[in-house]
């Protein structure tokens, strides 16, 4: 009788009660986000945000520029009617670009986000922060114990890509912070996310660690699976971006309209401090336009996996059908929004659908249809 | 030209076709022309896009024939009321069936009509010059002014000269330049959509000219490519059993490894096939290889693949004589994960019994890892691996109906003619481990179980197009980069003479709505024109609290790209 390679248990162990000790974590970040909302409904909401501030002060010392810098002022004009400028000054070898909020019209403008002018606010906000930083490092101590414990890839199960797949989703959210971007907003929903899928993972699809079935021994099981799992969470983030839009969309008509509250009653307060409506789109459109690429990606890597596993490369498997489907219905998503009378909420509804389709293809597909994908484990 | 069409000129960043609604013309002639200009469209594309993946959801969810023809069968006897309705339909077949053949042929009908005149256009485009300044140029989304004191045909030789070190493609003339850059934009969305048609014609060519078999061999057995060793073919038009790819192979062992402890005890590590093959008809010249899950082997333009894996007793059986009538391996087919296996043994030649020719029958089972006893769970396995083998047999005499020429199942005991040996009133039936003998009743005979082997069964499949599918899929991912990523846009630069003797420079650029880079880089390019044309330090263009001297009525938003 062969022995197949053992597992460590100790670090099996180890890697659930990380998981465990995330997710408390994220759920304290969660209350943390709550807190920041609410002191901030108590501030007076400043239409410019703090950034836009202080790019006014920047502006002013670009307008006194030293003898001899070179400066130009650019006329920029947007879909909706108004203009902005933006003036760019160099001096003999250092550049700076200066953006001023120049614009006739408020419509674009960013609110100053969940904070507000709350002090409080946003002090509870850094701490929310500080805490989902904490819960991605014990996040990613369990993913690699996890791994650890088998020596292999720590994707295998539909628990294990679970746990991945709410990871990269936290690094992605916390990567745009480190990277300057205005994102504090994204903290709410992505801890909501987190924690759900965390909670579903730990609660339904948890399987013991373990070694794989021959079929899932193959590299590209580290490059198939973790495409996939990058992709998920970059189609969440877009989702979260794409509600909102609708969102902030309905309450600029709502206000245009005459009416005081958002969609579903909700305070006035919160959809002021979000970011414009037209930011949103962007956004969303930006993270499905870079992330299709990497779906198309995931999907050929896969044919070429099935190809070596099973013989052909594509064969209507359930899993492979609705990877198609979500793949056409982003492409149409795409489509829409470079096709005039398609634009805005039509072209938002498909990216909601195709994210739906998404979804269906992680869970559905993996629980209630039997087909070659069948390692969930569930 | 007309400034008006000069500026739809200089605004058009894409070739894409712009939509026209409403038949134009008269007659036949005028409805088929409306009717193609329709099915071109970006609105029926996006129709039979969205049409397209709704019609592959009902083949995720019904049981389909191209995947399980078994489970298709087991469908219709459950449902036998709706089964009819759904053969019309071809439900069973949805992805080949004659309405979703119908959605993806129109689909690239539509792509192919689009395409094909974008791709010459563009080729157009990229012999021509870039379109020409237009006239107003604060008409343009981004825009900038101002003044100098430098010639105006220097600084317009300057700006050429610096749009060309960008990367831009810039053509001087009139008093003016014209640039253009990101060409890779088009490029990528024409290479993305052409290569769909790659990826297509992969597709038709695999179903025309594929074919593969099943081959079950036992350990220590050979097996040629031929169509008598086949177990079982599936061709198509171009492929058929006589082109089969000459080749075979040995198996020599056969590894299968499973987890010992935990809770998925028993689930397989590893399976690998260890074999030696031959390719032409030359079986003398032996290379070594191993197939295992994921990991086929090429030869001689098959690929064979590793499919499954099992068990094949061996045993001798001799009859009253003493004279050897069976001898080997019999393979055995698994019925669960743990490897229990049900098979027959066929002694055609067992010879006469008294004074009549017989022939011997015995089913049973195969346990790689036996119980105790079967009081509680019957003849099954406990654990796939070979820990404590033992074969479970129970024997027949009579004709086996192998000499009436019908084709017969290997793997099934015809019992019709058949009657079961007993021992002492009831069915004679041993349980044997390796090495013992079963002395058969009424003087039949002796079985002895010697032992087992393991087989491993294969697929051979021979499928052309993979490679041109696989250019298709790199070059669409390629092309989906380029036409996501790169940005194309236009940027002119005008240095005229002023009523003041002065020289007037303005720069204005065009991008799509999506890119937001492109006051930053006319910006950039406006800064570094200012080495070669400095600006006038009173100049109230430069001062951003006055708008430049024409009103600059904000253009329009670029023509939207209609396909993409």
């Amino acid at each position: 009788m062969h022995l197949a390679t053992s597992v460590d248990p100790q670090l099996a162990d180890l890697s659930n009660k990380l998981i465990y000790s995330a997710m408390a974590v994220y759920v304290i970040a969660m209350f943390a986000h709550i807190f920041e909302w609410t002191f901030g409904s108590k501030g007076a909401v400043a239409v410019r945000s703090v950034e836009q501030a202080g790019l006014a002060a920047a502006v002013e010392a670009a307008k006194a520029p030293a003898k001899g810098a070179r400066k130009v002022t650019v006329t920029v004009a947007s879909a909706d009617g108004g203009t902005t400028t933006l003036t760019r000054t160099a001096l003999a070898d250092a550049g700076a670009t200066v953006v001023t909020s120049g614009r006739d019209t408020a419509v674009d403008v960013d609110g100053p986000g969940a904070a507000g002018t709350s002090e409080k606010g946003d002090f509870a906000g850094r701490i929310a922060v500080s805490l989902a930083a904490l819960g991605a490092l014990l996040h990613f101590g369990a993913v690699l114990t996890r791994g650890l414990s088998v020596v292999r890839w720590p994707w295998g199960n539909m628990y294990e890509f679970s746990c991945a797949f709410a990871l990269a989703m936290v690094v992605a959210y916390l990567g745009l912070l480190a990277a300057k971007k205005p994102v504090r907003w994204l903290g709410l929903p992505v801890m909501v996310a987190v924690v759900l899928t965390l909670g579903l993972a730990v609660t339904v699809l948890y399987t013991e660690s373990e070694q794989l079935v021959p079929a899932l021994h193959s590299y590209w099981l580290a490059i198939h699976v973790s495409t996939a799992i990058f992709c998920g969470g970059a189609f969440y983030a877009a989702f979260i971006a794409t509600v909102l839009y609708l969102g902030k969309d309905t309450f600029d008509r709502r206000i245009a309209a005459g009416k005081t509250t958002g969609p579903l009653g909700t305070s006035a307060s919160i959809w002021h401090r979000l970011p414009a409506a037209a930011t949103f789109d962007k956004l969303s459109y930006r993270i499905n336009a870079i992330v299709f690429p990497l779906w198309t990606f995931t999907i050929v890597a896969g044919a070429i996996w099935a190809e070596a596993a099973w013989g052909k490369y594509w064969e209507w498997d359930p899993k492979e059908t609705w990877s198609f489907i979500t793949w056409v219905f982003y492409a149409c998503y795409l489509h829409a929004r470079a096709t005039a009378g398609w634009k805005g909420r039509k072209a938002a509804y498909l990216a909601l659908l195709a994210f739906s389709c998404w979804l269906f293809n992680y869970y559905g597909v993996n629980i209630f249809v039997t087909g070659k994908h069948s390692y969930a484990g569930v | 030209m007309s400034p008006l069409t000069d500026e739809i000129e200089a605004e058009r960043l894409s070739s894409a076709p712009t939509e026209q609604d409403g038949p134009s013309g008269i007659g036949v002639l005028g409805w088929l022309r409306w009717t193609w200009r329709q099915l071109t469209s970006m609105r029926v594309a996006l129709i039979l896009l969205f049409l397209l993946s709704l019609a592959a959801i009902p083949g995720s969810l019904i049981p389909q024939n191209s995947q399980n023809a078994f489970k298709v069968q087991t469908w219709k006897t459950a449902h036998p009321d709706i089964t009819p309705v759904y053969e019309k339909l071809q439900l069973f077949d949805v992805y080949s069936s004659a309405w979703f053949s119908a959605i993806y042929i129109l689909l690239f009908v539509s792509l192919a009509g689009c395409i094909i005149p974008r791709t010459w256009q563009f080729v157009g485009v990229l012999r021509a010059r870039p379109p020409a300044a237009p006239k107003n140029l604060t008409r343009m989304p981004v825009y900038a002014a101002w003044h100098t004191s430098a010639g105006h045909k220097a600084v317009n030789a300057a700006a050429h000269r610096q749009l060309k070190s960008r990367g831009f493609r810039a053509h001087l003339s009139g008093g003016s330049v014209a640039a253009e850059k990101g060409y890779l934009r088009e490029v990528g969305n024409l290479a993305f959509h052409l290569s769909l048609f790659a990826l297509l014609a992969g597709f038709a060519w695999a179903s025309l000219a594929s074919g593969e078999g099943g081959k079950l061999v036992i350990e220590k057995q050979g097996y040629s490519n031929t169509a008598t060793q086949l177990d079982d073919f599936t061709g198509s038009a171009f492929y058929t059993l006589d082109d089969l790819d000459a080749f075979g192979f040995k198996l020599d062992g056969f590894t299968a490894r499973y987890a010992n402890s935990g809770p998925q005890a028993g689930s397989a590590r590893q399976f690998t096939a260890h074999i030696r093959y031959w390719t032409g008809s030359d079986d003398s010249k032996l290379t070594k290889g191993d197939i295992e899950v994921n990991h086929p082997l090429e030869i001689g333009g098959s690929k064979v693949f590793l499919i499954g894996h099992g068990y094949a007793p061996v045993v001798t059986i001799k009859n009253a004589q003493g004279e050897k009538v069976y001898s080997g391996p019999t393979a055995f087919l698994p019925q669960d994960a743990n490897l229990t296996s049900t098979g027959v043994l066929k002694v055609n030649d067992y010879g006469e019994k008294d004074g009549k020719k017989t022939q011997l029958g015995f089913n049973g089972y195969f346990l790689p890892t036996a119980p105790e006893s079967f009081e509680k769970t019957g003849p099954v396995s406990l654990f796939p691996d070979a820990a404590d083998p033992m074969l479970v047999l129970t024997a027949y005499a009579g004709d086996l109906g192998t000499d009436s020429g019908l084709p017969q199942n290997v793997y099934q005991l015809d019992t019709k003619h058949l009657t079961q040996l007993t021992q002492d009133g009831n069915p004679a039936r041993a349980r044997l481990k390796p090495g013992q003998a079963w002395t058969l009743p009424d003087g039949y005979g002796t079985l002895t179980f010697e032992g087992y082997q393991q087989w491993a069964s294969f697929t051979v499949s021979h499928r052309p197009g993979n490679s041109i599918a696989l250019i298709g899929a790199v070059a669409a991912i390629l092309g989906l980069v380029g036409s996501l990523f790169v940005q194309r846009r236009r940027v002119w630069v005008r240095a005229s003479v002023t009523a003041d003797g002065r020289t007037l420079v303005e720069v204005a650029g065009l991008a799509r709505s999506e890119s937001a880079k492109i006051a930053e880089e006319l910006a950039e390019i406006a800064v570094d024109l200012q080495d070669d044309a400095p600006a006038i330090d009173d100049d109230p263009a430069v001062d951003d609290d006055d708008p430049p001297a024409e009103p600059a009525a904000p253009a329009a938003p670029a023509v939207p790209d209609s396909k993409e």
